[in-house]
């Protein structure tokens, strides 16, 4: 036991803000992302940082290009997936260099907790050929934020810094100390700054000596570390790998940490190969270390012991070194899963069971409403990526005409329309197939935790703001129908739907209602099953509900659960769910 | 010291978080590297949810892996028989009796096991099963679920009474803290 005076509990992310406001960033743009999103939030609640939520991630990115450019230090954060979209200002940056510094999170999610792919984002740090910085910690977390600024100034470039899951979302012990802002002046600088083709020619032979003088850097970068142990195993390995690694050989192998995955050192490597019998890389994802190593000409273990897909774990590394794990428990019945489920009181539910009932093919987008493609209500039949929905059903519409305008629709919630729906949006309103889209505005950006986006009227900090009308926006685009309708109205649901579907012209039809989880969301008193007139068919179990279910074959309510928003009850066929009066409560 | 673990399971949206923290400051407090691990995202939807933490005098692994817990903590008696691979043998659990049923089984495609409690004896782990639910609304509010089954937790710990109240102190609000000292009181003396 040590004495941990002066020390906090910090989450990664919380970390990662505490190095952006020791290193007096002054700029963050970002747009949330799981597990990203905490990042920006806890920099927001430093008053010296400005903050703000970007439509997405590539204009979050630009933004902080900008102020970099202007002289004050920058950042934006993205989940994975999220740097694919700012892939474009990253991959020319890398050539312009930058006048503050400017350090960019990208955080990956190994074992898909809340992602759609598992892409190892790895991969854009080597093709924009930037550095990347990995902490293992929240420590590492912290000093790797602010070592970030010094590389990134030195160098003259941006830099990437790789969180994952088990970095981001995990706490662990962090020192923290003051902050000091570097101020850089603006200086007008057409050569370096206006990338047309006859000054980015002269730029690329910057980026090549760049990367040449960074792997001088990371042979002896502190970043980059040798713990020698028993000389028979000698491991690299990097990110939460290095964590587990540790916990199952202790000191008792020989380990190479990386902290800086790109670029990686050359001599380093060589020298710790000389030094061990059996050379190891350990790596979650894609053999990036791995194929490097390969390539110095060494032999090296690594994705033929570990596999390519999800995260590793203590287990997982014992396992394959043929080492004895704990032994371990369980009973012999079956244990039912327990998926997410859309909450109690979603306003998107009503909106799905409509076009489950219309039979409709939904062409779904990425949030909250994804599990509208789970049972019961298993509506949705595609989900690609951020504003896919409508892209898609363009193109759907376009190739079966009539048969499928009549039947198919684009699901797409009102921070993911602002991301890059509007950009589908316009393509629908261009080139003109007669599209139904449903923009299902729960007034909030859901699934990552309640932040706000340029249709909610507030900003980052709760203070109110710009406010993008999306019933005017649809109508400048040149869309004549838009229809707006209440998610717990399922007639006026199936009405409007059927009406839009039916006319051969682009249609939007806004389903509107604030999430149910939402503190200013008044609820109602939970519903009451009146067991003489409930019959037990289940009718209102259709809608998915986890506060409804089944007790001694009739419907039976979880008062914990009912926020009384009384969709189930306009399916029972006798009347039996009944609202209470409030005083009841 | 060996590194311990504790495994806090539930179902999301019960509350696991302010547990996980007030643990979390409980072992710092008493000079421990402490880590904390949480999921966040997806599964904080109504889905099975998991929280690790890890303390001794040095973690490395923020997570705890199958075989390995010395405590779970859990919310939900399913989700106790879900995470039971995880207990070490000789480890303790420590659970509330509360059934919430999965949407497999609210929509009939699964069943609820029985004599969950029953099963998870005959397993051969040690299991400390309480009404938490009736326990926290006997101390004042069902959202103190959370503290009662810490309350029922400290009573496997040799840590003073006093170390567990200043965590409670700096983690709840002050107008809740009679509620949740009575929460933690009726867990303990369960």
């Amino acid at each position: 036991m040590g004495n941990n005076e002066g020390k906090e509990l910090m989450l990664g992310n919380k970390a990662v803000a505490r190095g952006l406001f020791e290193a007096g960033v002054c700029f963050i743009s970002s747009y949330p992302g799981t597990p990203s999103t905490e990042v920006t939030e806890e920099a927001a609640k430093y008053d010296e940082i400005y903050c703000e939520w970007a439509p997405n991630e590539k204009v979050a990115m630009e933004a902080a290009f900008g102020a970099s450019l202007a002289g004050r230090r920058s950042f934006c954060a993205q989940k994975h997936v999220g740097l694919n979209v700012a892939a474009d200002p990253l991959y020319t940056m890398s050539y312009t260099g930058v006048n503050a510094g400017l350090v960019i999170v990208v955080a990956d999610d190994a074992g898909m907790h809340s992602s759609q792919n598992e892409q190892d984002s790895r991969h854009h740090a080597i093709a924009a050929k930037v550095p990347m910085l990995e902490p293992s910690d929240s420590a590492e977390a912290l000093e790797y934020t602010k070592l970030a600024y010094e590389i990134s100034e030195k160098f003259d470039t941006p830099v990437l810094l790789k969180m994952c899951t088990r970095v981001a979302h995990s706490q662990s012990l962090v020192q923290k100390s003051e902050r000091t802002v570097p101020d850089f002046p603006y200086e007008k600088n057409i050569a370096k700054y206006v990338m047309m083709p006859g000054n980015a020619k002269k730029r690329h032979p910057i980026v090549e000596a760049r990367t040449k003088a960074l792997i001088e850097y990371a042979e002896t970068a502190p970043v980059n570390r040798v713990e020698m142990g028993d000389t028979k195993i000698g491991i690299i390995t990097c990110s939460t790998s290095y964590q587990y690694v540790k916990e199952v050989f202790g000191d008792t192998v020989s380990v190479l940490k990386i902290g800086m995955t790109n670029p990686l050192p050359e001599n380093l490597i060589k020298d710790f190969a000389a030094k061990v019998d059996k050379l190891y890389v350990v790596e979650e994802l894609d053999p990036i270390i791995e194929n490097h190593v390969k390539a110095l000409g060494l032999t090296v273990t690594g994705k033929d012991l570990l596999p390519m897909i999800d995260e590793f774990s203590q287990n997982l590394i014992s396992d394959a070194f043929g080492k004895e794990t704990g032994e371990s428990l369980s009973i012999d019945d079956p244990i039912p899963n327990r998926p997410p489920v859309m909450c109690a009181g979603c306003p998107h539910r009503g909106l799905f069971y409509t076009l489950k009932k219309n039979n409709c093919t939904v062409l779904g987008d990425i949030g909250c409403y994804t599990l509208g493609a789970v049972p019961p209500l298993g509506a949705i039949e595609m989900t690609l990526c951020m504003g896919a929905s409508i892209g898609a059903l363009h193109g759907f519409n376009k190739v079966r005409g009539a048969e499928s305008e009549n039947k198919t629709v684009a699901v797409i919630g009102d921070s993911t329309f602002m991301h890059s729906g509007m950009t589908g949006l316009a393509n629908v309103a261009y080139n003109q197939s007669n599209s139904t889209i449903v923009i299902v505005d729960n007034s909030i950006t859901g699934m990552t935790g309640h932040q706000q986006n340029p249709t909610t009227g507030y900003n980052i900090k709760g203070d109110p703001a710009g406010k993008i009308d999306l019933e005017a926006l649809c109508r400048a685009m040149g869309f004549e129908r838009v229809r707006v309708v209440d998610p717990y109205n399922l007639d006026e649901c199936d009405k409007v739907l059927k009406e839009e579907l039916a006319v051969s012209a682009p249609s939007v039809i806004i389903s509107r209602r604030p999430c149910a989880l939402l503190k200013y969301v008044k609820h109602n008193p939970p519903l009451k099953v009146n067991t003489d007139k409930c019959v037990g068919c289940k009718s209102c179990m259709r809608v998915g509900c986890p506060a409804i279910s089944m007790k001694n074959g009739k419907a039976a309510i979880d008062n914990t659960l009912c926020v009384g928003c009384n969709v189930c009850s306009q399916l029972c066929p006798v009347g039996a769910l009944e609202e209470q009066v409030k005083e009841v409560q | 010291m060996e590194t311990k673990n504790i495994m806090i399971v539930g179902v999301g949206g019960q509350g696991s978080l302010l547990a996980s923290k007030l643990l979390g400051h409980l072992l710092m407090s008493q000079g421990y590297d402490v880590k904390v691990s949480e999921v966040h995202g997806m599964s904080q939807r109504g889905g099975s949810v998991v929280t690790y933490v890890r303390y001794g005098d040095r973690v490395y692994s923020p997570i705890i892996d199958k075989g390995e817990a010395d405590y779970i903590v859990s919310f939900e008696i399913l989700e106790t028989a879900r995470w039971l691979p995880y207990l070490k043998k000789g480890g303790q659990i420590v659970t509330n009796t509360q059934q919430i049923d999965p949407m497999p089984v609210i929509i009939g495609a699964a069943e609820y096991p029985d004599n969950l409690v029953d099963k998870l004896k005959n397993s051969g782990a040690n299991v400390d099963a309480l009404d938490c639910l009736s326990l926290a609304e006997q101390a004042g509010s069902a959202k103190a679920v959370n503290i009662v089954l810490l309350g029922r937790l400290s009573h496997y710990f040799d840590l003073p009474e006093d170390a567990w109240m200043k965590s409670l102190e700096a983690n709840v609000p002050p107008k809740f803290l009679e509620m949740n000292k009575k929460a933690f009181e009726l867990g303990k003396n369960f």
